[in-house]
């Protein structure tokens, strides 16, 4: 298969300034530059080279990246945020200029970055079908050629002359969709949207995805968090971790190395936990029946015991934490360390929860943790979340309580007995 | 190993890509689709839409035609003053439209820049063909005006074409400018509207440029403006006014020049601004 897109030492640096403000402002300019050529000067005159202390910091966003991409390959990037999926994307779809490196890309590119860029509001979604295909690079013969596929796919053929402000998230994440994915090009670069849409519409972009790739020959790359989608979607996966590429090969290899990196011996990456409740509470450890390590294989005979460590930057008046076991990207159910949110004092705290032995069927499984308070109907509830950032297996370990007879995900003795 | 000659595209640091004007041909469409979109928006958005641009020229020509023509006693050449007035009023106003709207147009649409590729010289440029769109409506007024006190217009009146093609090159210029340099500096959002309010003063909109001593002619039209304005008052009152033809040279020379200058450092700026925006 002929290679579609070759990504060879590809860097991008941001400058980070730390004075806070996000464009420079005139006055800052001149006064910069009037103040170096001053303090040149005063160097050269005095003879004294102390560098100023540097208030800016140049912050490697990509570092190194290189890859290939053959023609029909759908191609998952994964990586913790911050990890560089985003400005990967950026950088092949020409929105910003690498550092260094070079990208060579064989065919058109259409890519949707971001839902509904480009829609605007008080237009129609008729008139946004067109204003959108335009910024995408199609011409209005070839629009209208596939008009009517795109407002079937989107399923919005009745509110096609309503302005979109009225439309629902899920509508709008659909026609922004339609759009990019019936424009006529080699390659489809998709970041994480389609989380937006139900999970009907999700399973039939996916659905459209690997059609265009596998009937038409067009090259996918694609970023999501959830790894259950990247696992079906794409053949091929990217890792990235703080800017570098990790690994790449086939996809469930890549995705088990994703799902590991969330610790490290037990310890929790700083980078996989989010939420509003970040500055007030740190997940410091997670374990299972004592271990930490990042193998963990559990006999089905035999308790879980989850164990997560953390530490309380400043009293909280509610709070609870709580983990959630998946299968496939998939929840399958939480478990919380108090009934409600209770008063949480500053200092370390640990919380434990218990699986009963015999429920979960041998397989993989992986672990999120959350905490949060008790919400309140002016701001909502306050969380803190790290998603799938332990993987654990349960081995194959058959006996009359774990039946190899039986299917599914979980024993249930009380329906298995009678 | 793969010929680099079997790729389409090749995105490297500092690269000027060759395609950038092909892809602006590709994307040739999509100027009108944006003039298309501003248009039908403010049409959408506005109670009295359309009336705006007639209400705003008529208005300011009425204080002028009070304050010059009838305080002041400024000559009119022969002419009825309203007639002086709105000939210079029409590409001023085209002009100072669409130099504000240019110039904070990469602003508004941010979000686009940093999520959809196309080539950025699109946006500034469909904003001033909207703005051309309202300086036919505005046209109309004249022609109302012209009837109105049986004004018949000369053959002169086919420059127009021309001379607001210049008015087209010079507010686009300065308006690419301002837009990028808007990107990096918002300062310019606060110095556009004094430099629209101080050239309108030292531009000939309320006035005739015959009144400007011939010593201070051609420094006088080291602003574009002035020979376009006079252009513009040649072809509509048909040739009563005559031309200054060194200073008009000046003025399209000065056009060209802040053209090239324009679309160079825009087309510098470009590729950082979905990073610094």
């Amino acid at each position: 298969m002929p290679v579609t897109i070759k990504v060879e030492n590809l860097k991008k640096s941001y400058i980070i300034k730390h004075s806070g403000e996000g464009y420079v402002s005139l006055r800052e300019t001149i006064s910069n530059n009037v103040k170096s050529t001053f303090q040149k000067t005063k160097n050269i005159a005095t003879l004294n080279h102390i560098e100023k202390a540097p208030r800016k910091e140049e912050f490697w966003a990509l570092d190194d990246v290189s890859f290939e991409a053959q023609q029909g390959d759908r191609i998952g990037i994964v990586g913790r945020n911050g990890a560089g999926k985003s400005t990967l994307l950026k950088l092949l779809s020409r929105i910003t200029e690498p550092t260094s490196g070079r990208i060579s890309i064989k065919g058109r590119i259409a890519s949707l970055l971001e839902v509904g860029t480009g829609f605007h509001p008080e237009l129609t979604g008729r008139e946004n079908i067109f204003l959108n295909g335009a910024l995408l690079g199609m011409a209005r013969t070839e629009i209208k050629k596939k008009f009517d596929e795109i407002v079937a796919f989107s399923e919005v053929e009745k509110f096609l002359d309503t302005p979109v402000k009225r439309y629902s998230s899920g509508m709008y994440v659909r026609l922004a969709f339609a759009v990019s994915a019936h424009l006529e090009s080699e390659i489809l670069i998709v970041d994480e949207v389609l989380s937006v849409g139900d999970l009907q519409f999700q399973k039939k972009c996916l659905g459209k995805m690997e059609d265009v790739s596998k009937s038409g020959g067009r090259t996918v790359l694609f970023v999501s968090h959830n790894m259950g989608t990247v696992n079906q979607l794409c053949n091929k996966a990217i890792l990235l971790k703080s800017g570098r590429l990790t690994d790449i090969g086939q996809t469930t290899e890549i995705v088990r190395k994703y799902l590991k990196s969330g610790t490290v011996n037990g310890r929790i990456e700083k980078d996989s936990i989010f939420g509003t409740l970040v500055p007030f509470i740190e997940f410091l450890e997670v374990g299972i029946n004592e271990t930490g390590s990042n193998d963990i294989s559990i006999s089905p005979s035999s308790e879980i015991k989850i164990t997560v460590k953390g530490y309380c930057k400043s009293d909280l008046e509610y709070f609870r934490s709580g983990v959630t076991i998946l299968k496939d990207g998939v929840k399958l159910f939480s478990l919380h360390d108090n009934e409600e949110p209770v008063p949480l004092e500053k200092g370390a705290f640990v919380s434990q929860f218990t699986i009963p032995k015999y429920f979960l069927r041998p397989g993989d499984y992986t672990l999120s943790i959350f905490g949060h308070d008790n919400g309140n109907l002016r701001k909502g509830t306050e969380w803190i979340y790290g998603n799938e950032i332990l993987i654990f297996s349960i081995l194959e370990e058959w006996d009359p309580i774990n039946d190899p007879h039986n299917e599914g995900i979980v024993n249930v003795q009380q329906l298995s007995t009678t | 190993m793969e010929d680099l000659n079997e790729f389409d595209l090749i995105i490297e640091s500092g690269r000027s890509e060759k395609n950038y004007w092909n892809d602006l041909w590709r994307f040739r469409e999509l100027f009108l689709f944006m003039a298309w979109r501003d248009i039908l928006v403010r049409y959408k958005q506005t109670a009295i839409g359309l009336a705006w641009s007639i209400i705003r020229p008529i208005l300011t020509m009425i204080v002028f035609t009070v304050v010059f023509g009838r305080i002041a006693k400024l000559p009119s050449e022969g002419v009825p003053y309203p007639i002086l007035v709105f000939s210079a009023l029409l590409p001023w106003q085209f002009f100072s439209n669409s130099f504000a709207d240019a110039g904070s147009s990469l602003v508004s649409n941010s979000n686009m820049l940093t999520k959809i590729y196309f080539p950025r010289l699109i946006i500034p440029i469909s904003t001033v063909i909207v703005n051309l769109v309202d300086f036919f409506i505005s046209f109309l007024i004249l022609i109302v005006l012209m009837i109105w006190y049986d004004f018949v217009p000369s053959w002169a009146i086919l420059g127009v074409p021309l001379f607001l093609f210049l008015a087209f090159i010079v507010s686009l210029s300065a308006g690419l400018y301002i837009a990028a340099l808007n990107v990096k500096y918002r300062d310019f959002k606060y110095i556009v509207p004094f430099v629209v309010q101080f050239g309108l003063l030292v531009s000939p909109v309320g006035f005739s440029s015959s009144i400007v001593p011939p010593k201070w002619k051609l420094l006088y039209s080291l602003n574009p403006m002035v020979g376009i304005i006079d252009g513009f008052r040649w072809a509509i009152l048909g040739g009563k006014n005559h031309i200054y033809w060194p200073g008009m040279f000046l003025s399209i020379g000065i056009t060209i020049l802040i053209l090239i200058l324009s679309v160079r450092y825009f087309r510098k700026m470009e590729k950082t601004f979905a990073d610094i925006i």
